[in-house]
């Protein structure tokens, strides 16, 4: 993204059609999802399961028309602030990423591994993706949110964790 | 009385020894919650649902009412120290509460927040007590027509009146209701949008759908623009008010309250057109108009008790309709469903010692609120410095653990992390999230009204029109739909060159004013829509 600010302030104004592109998406995948459903028409149902789809699918592709229009004309959605927010600074995908990142090795690693793993992995790698760099602080955390979360879930809740690898230790 | 000894008994319930350390215990997680930022009530309510599975009905919605109240709290002290309103409902509360502690008097603003906050949540619940019952009477006679239009009304007017483009409104909404659709249908048991995936059959979990959209969605958001320069939060001593204070807060608590009630208790509820009125007012009616904008206690108690009171009234159509107005009360309709309980009429019928117990519990939250809050102040103040990649990940960490615990299914984190990025996208490009999350938990329910209403009339769409109260409805779902229209031509017969606000990526105190000028927009939608 290192392109003169002209050509990236004209991308940042297209990226919306995105949006468009989804709810287009959505809206078509409603619809012919819908319209593949054969029901006999029933006098106890004459609605049927059909009924809402269809307009749930024909509000999607109208909202997505609009928003085409609106956005071509130079229309912008305003983009959430907040507490931490700073807006002034163009989206940061070398966080989010390895934020994902942790995220997915969590889905990978929670059935296998067990929580008290993948919860370390997740809450450590979201902390360094976050910009934390007291490793071993970070990690120590880490371990102990998990451990004390398996517990607490486990006595106080009644809900098993996956222990995973770990099975028969913990 | 029969409120009142209904209402009795529900304190015996709540003042149970167990139930009474629920309270305390949703009290201050709520609070504690509400104020790290990025955080609203209704996350909290979304991320402690899972919690809550182990506990029986009446102790989870004891402690839900402790956490909806507590979060609230939190939210307001957030925005007065900080200046920078996580959600819209304190959009007001910061304007004067920051220029107040800016100005060394945030003990006094934090004062008449929890002081006000305290009046109006306590008003406001005996009003909700009153009310729901005669709603109630009200509602019984109501048939299938009747409560899809009400339906229809209230989805409307959340997408179209609430925000400010309701183009993405709506296209929020048209996401949420395809959410809602997914799964087998009820009647005939045909799959919907399953794609074949045998785990799609029972459609998505809605503590999966709103701890992705405003957790995961959240997290990811504030990472992709995390502040580089952390915030200056105003140290604050022990909250108190001298005798000018209360002299000049009492009456902008009371109006406050006023304009909050009944704007929650509408189906187009919510607490942005109340606060903002309740401000105007203030500022109107003030002997010290020259300190607003440079922190007048006034402007903080108002908008901060019209706030609670909108919370309070909020709970009205929940749980006598089982109709959800904001975000809250959506992830807490689903939480009664979880359980088996469907909010509605028959609910006092059915479930009354739950109801008054959770009215009742309302009122301990709201003094329990005071009584913890005031001295602990200091303490939630120090919360706001919590090293943010800690607070990030620890949200994503117990996101995780609450969606996992539901199924105890990987797949569901896959669910999360995907709705969590189209939680992203939304704020990216300023689609509002309360639409989806409404779409998500009434679309099945119209879908129900819809269908029972048609089986009703045989097919024939003129039954949508049988009850006189649906019609009414229409009339006035027409006019708000109609409303931008006519607004505009009245705006353009005056030919005045209003520049319209824009808020995106300006500093802090423009911010804000952006948001008001958009709540003056929305303020004059419903009042002219209902008339």
């Amino acid at each position: 993204m290192s392109s003169s600010p002209t050509l990236a302030s004209r991308l940042k104004g297209r990226s919306e059609l995105g949006v468009v592109l989804l709810l287009g998406a959505a809206g078509a995948l409603v619809i012919a999802d819908a319209a593949r459903i054969v029901t006999p028409y029933s006098q106890s149902d004459p609605v049927g399961p059909k009924t809402l789809p269809f307009i749930v699918g024909g509000l999607l592709l109208v909202c997505a028309v609009f928003l085409a229009v609106n956005v071509l004309r130079g229309g912008q959605g305003e983009a959430e602030g907040g507490e931490d927010v700073d807006l002034t600074h163009p989206a940061d995908w070398k966080t989010v990423l390895p934020l994902v990142g942790a995220f997915i090795a969590n889905i990978l690693l929670i059935d296998w591994a067990g929580w008290v793993i993948s919860g370390t992995v997740l809450f450590w790698g979201s902390v360094w993706a976050l910009g934390g760099r007291n490793y071993i602080r970070d990690g120590l955390i880490s371990v102990a949110l998990s451990l004390l979360t398996f517990y607490g879930f486990y006595l106080g809740l009644g809900i098993n964790l996956p222990a995973g690898l770990l099975e028969g230790i913990l | 009385m029969d409120v009142f000894s209904s209402l009795m008994d529900g304190f015996a319930t709540a003042l149970t020894p167990m139930n009474f350390m629920y309270a305390v215990i949703g009290v201050i997680l709520g609070t504690a919650v509400g104020v790290l930022p990025g955080l609203g009530p209704a996350m909290t309510v979304a991320l402690l649902l899972p919690v809550t599975y182990a506990l029986e009905p009446t102790s989870a919605f004891i402690m839900f009412a402790g956490i909806y109240y507590g979060g609230m709290y939190g939210g307001s002290t957030t925005s007065i120290l900080l200046n920078t309103p996580g959600e819209s409902s304190s959009v007001v509360t910061a304007i004067e509460g920051n220029k107040m502690a800016k100005a060394g008097r945030a003990a006094q603003a934090l004062a008449t927040a929890a002081i006000g906050s305290f009046v109006a949540g306590t008003i406001g619940t005996a009003l909700l007590a009153v009310c729901a019952p005669i709603v109630v009477d009200f509602a019984v006679s109501l048939g299938a027509p009747s409560y899809f239009a009400i339906m229809v009304l209230a989805l409307l007017a959340v997408t179209a009146v609430l925000g400010s483009s309701r183009l993405r409104g709506f296209a929020s909404l048209g996401l949420g209701l395809a959410i809602g659709l997914v799964g087998l249908d009820v009647v005939t048991g045909q799959a919907r949008l399953t794609f074949g995936v045998p785990l799609l059959a029972d459609g998505l979990d809605i503590v999966v759908v709103a701890v992705a959209i405003f957790a995961v969605g959240e997290a990811l958001w504030v990472a992709a623009h995390l502040r580089r320069n952390p915030l200056q939060v105003i140290p604050v001593g022990r909250p108190w008010m001298g005798k000018q204070d209360w002299k000049r807060s009492w009456k902008p608590w009371l109006r406050g309250t006023a304009y909050g009630f009944p704007f929650g208790a509408l189906p187009a509820g919510g607490a942005e057109i109340p606060t903002f009125l309740s401000y105007v007012t203030e500022k109107r009616l003030s002997k010290h108009p020259e300190e607003f904008g440079k922190g007048a206690i006034e402007g903080v108690a108002g908008p901060e008790a019209a706030n609670n009171a909108a919370a309070a009234g909020t709970l009205t159509p929940m749980l006598a309709l089982g109709l959800p107005t904001n975000a809250t009360a959506a992830v807490m309709l689903a939480a009664f469903t979880q359980y088996g309980i469907q909010p509605g009429p028959q609910l006092f019928e059915s479930e009354g010692p739950l109801v008054w117990a959770l009215i009742a519990s309302l009122f301990i939250g709201n003094l329990l609120l005071l009584l913890i809050n005031l001295p602990l102040a200091p303490m939630w103040a120090k919360l706001l410095q919590i090293p943010r990649p800690y607070l990030y990940a620890g949200i994503l960490f117990f996101a995780t653990l609450g969606a996992y615990s539901v199924n105890l299914q990987a797949f569901d984190l896959v669910l999360l992390l995907a709705l969590g990025a189209l939680g992203f996208m939304m704020r990216r490009f300023g689609l509002p999230v309360l639409p989806l999350i409404l779409g998500v938990i009434l679309g099945p329910r119209i879908e129900k009204q819809l269908r029972q209403t048609l089986q009703l009339s045989a097919g024939d769409p003129a039954g949508l029109f049988s009850e006189p109260i649906a019609v009414v409805i229409y009339i006035i779902v027409g006019l708000i739909l109609l409303w931008p229209l006519l607004y505009k031509l009245v705006r353009r017969n005056r030919a005045a060159a209003v520049v319209p606000a824009t808020g995106s990526g300006a500093t802090s105190p423009r911010e804000v004013g952006g948001s008001i000028s958009h709540g003056s927009h929305r303020a004059d939608g419903p009042a002219d829509g209902d008339g």
